[in-house]
């Protein structure tokens, strides 16, 4: 039996009633995707069924955990954070400034991490051996770039603006452009992958990815706010998107400093 | 709304996990990524094992960030990991000398990660183990869990997370002494053996 969109918007309507009334019911907001989330098929054989076991970090200030991989100057490149810069020619596509702050849950910069990102071409098609989508590669784009956190927690990348692409979950589903994004806190607790999205993108409700986030004003914070100010005159357009990491974290080494 | 008032705490809200997809390849792994011990260190051990779905399938499409102690039980804060060359713009792989306790492995074609590190020492109350990060396309969040290596039983005894488990669950975080230093941890995302995974709080 073939998999419509229309099979899986209904999955996605449901799941989404089933969020709201959770909450109406005074289940607590999840601001994260449920591991076991249907309308995404990949991810039913690979979501544990036993709760995970709860670790109180308060209990034991030595936790491996509470302690994060460092990264340097010598892991990076100075031109890895301009993806518009890294082959011969200049890739095909709208260039972009895609800048932020890397934060935690207090609101206070991460520094001197690192933040890597891999998207699609402008057509939408990824250098990756893996990738079918019949859409040209760009000799000029690879579609990787890595950085390091400044002082005040500000990451930014020169690229282009990615496309959307076809993915074959189902009959004509199609990921809404994204940027994604990897991302390491001050402990290892705080580690995320994600994707940034673009401003009002008309796939937002048909895809099941961004939808496995139910919550409404979470899933907006995927979303980048395109600013002005970060536009380069001549160049490119500017998309601010601050990440906040999750996860507990050794605050009272932060607060003797 | 993604620029955020870190002036109101109430506005400052984690922002989403989503999948690593199947097209990490090119951008997250690294040559020598399971390289972290130094070359030649006495304490150095063999990882390896096997990431399975529910059905017990191998996951081509996982990878795995290992993070530890060194073996006096200190850990690093030293970068280097993925170290560039400015000349090339490609990766010239650790410099073999320091131990930076953070590796990243993807899974090969039939599912299997292997790394080599350091023997952990212990750290607090803990028996001494290596923190295991796993990604894959289909996982929504990441998954943590942990490797317990097998031989001080009086070690892993006292230890806090595996004195919570029972005697089946606790098995599937020991590691399997393959002799010579060698060792086997097989990752269950779903299913019979399931892995314990840890959310911390
Ligand atoms: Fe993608």
């Amino acid at each position: 039996m073939t998999l419509t969109q229309h099979d899986i918007d209904q999955e996605i309507a449901a799941e989404h009633a089933a969020y709201e009334k959770r909450v109406a019911d005074g289940a607590p907001v999840e601001h994260q995707p449920r591991r076991d989330y249907a309308p995404y098929r990949s991810s039913i054989l690979r979501h544990p069924k036993q709760p995970p076991v709860a670790i109180d970090v308060s209990q034991d200030p030595e936790l491996v955990e509470l302690a994060s991989p460092a990264f340097g100057e010598r892991d990076i490149t100075e031109i890895d954070n301009d993806l518009t810069r890294q082959h011969n020619g200049e890739p095909i596509g709208e260039r972009i400034t895609v800048s932020g702050r890397l934060l935690d849950s207090g609101g206070r910069p991460i520094r001197g991490q690192l933040v890597e990102i891999w998207q699609a071409n402008s057509a939408g098609r990824y250098a990756h051996q893996r990738e079918q989508h019949d859409a040209p590669l760009d000799p000029n784009f690879t579609g990787v770039g890595r950085t390091l956190s400044d002082d005040s927690g500000f990451y930014s990348f020169t690229t282009v603006q990615p496309g959307p692409y076809p993915w074959r979950q189902h009959v004509n589903a199609w990921r809404p452009a994204h940027i994604h994004f990897s991302l390491f806190g001050t402990a290892f607790t705080q580690r995320l992958v994600t994707q940034m999205y673009f401003p009002s993108d008309p796939l937002f409700p048909y895809d099941p990815i961004i939808q496995s986030v139910t919550d409404d004003a979470a899933r907006q914070r995927l979303v980048a706010t395109y600013d002005h100010s970060l536009s380069v005159p001549e160049f490119s357009m500017g998309y601010h998107w601050d990440i906040v990491l999750d996860g507990p974290h050794a605050t009272w080494i932060e607060e003797g400093r | 709304m993604t620029k955020i008032d870190t002036s109101n705490p109430e506005a400052v809200l984690p922002t989403p996990s989503h999948t690593v997809g199947p097209f990490y390849g090119h951008a997250l792994p690294f040559p020598g990524g399971g390289d972290i011990a130094p070359v030649g260190h006495p304490d150095t051990i063999a990882l390896r094992g096997q990431v399975y779905d529910g059905e017990g399938n191998p996951l081509p499409d996982a990878f795995v960030e290992l993070w530890g102690a060194d073996p006096d039980g200190h850990v690093p804060q030293v970068d280097g990991s993925m170290r560039r060359d400015t000349a090339s713009g490609g990766f010239l792989g650790r410099n073999g000398v320091e131990f930076t306790g953070w590796g990243r492995i993807q899974t090969d074609a039939g599912g299997h990660w292997s790394a080599r590190t350091l023997r952990p020492g212990a750290r607090g109350q803990s028996a001494p183990y290596i923190s295991v990060c796993v990604f894959a396309r289909g996982l929504l969040v990441h998954l943590f869990t942990r490797i317990y290596l097998p031989g001080d039983d009086a070690a892993l005894a006292a230890d806090p997370l595996l004195a919570r488990l029972n005697q089946d669950r606790r098995a599937t975080l020991i590691a399997t002494d393959g002799g010579n230093g060698t060792y086997r941890f097989d990752i269950r995302l779903q299913g019979e053996g399931e892995t314990v995974f840890l959310e911390f709080q």
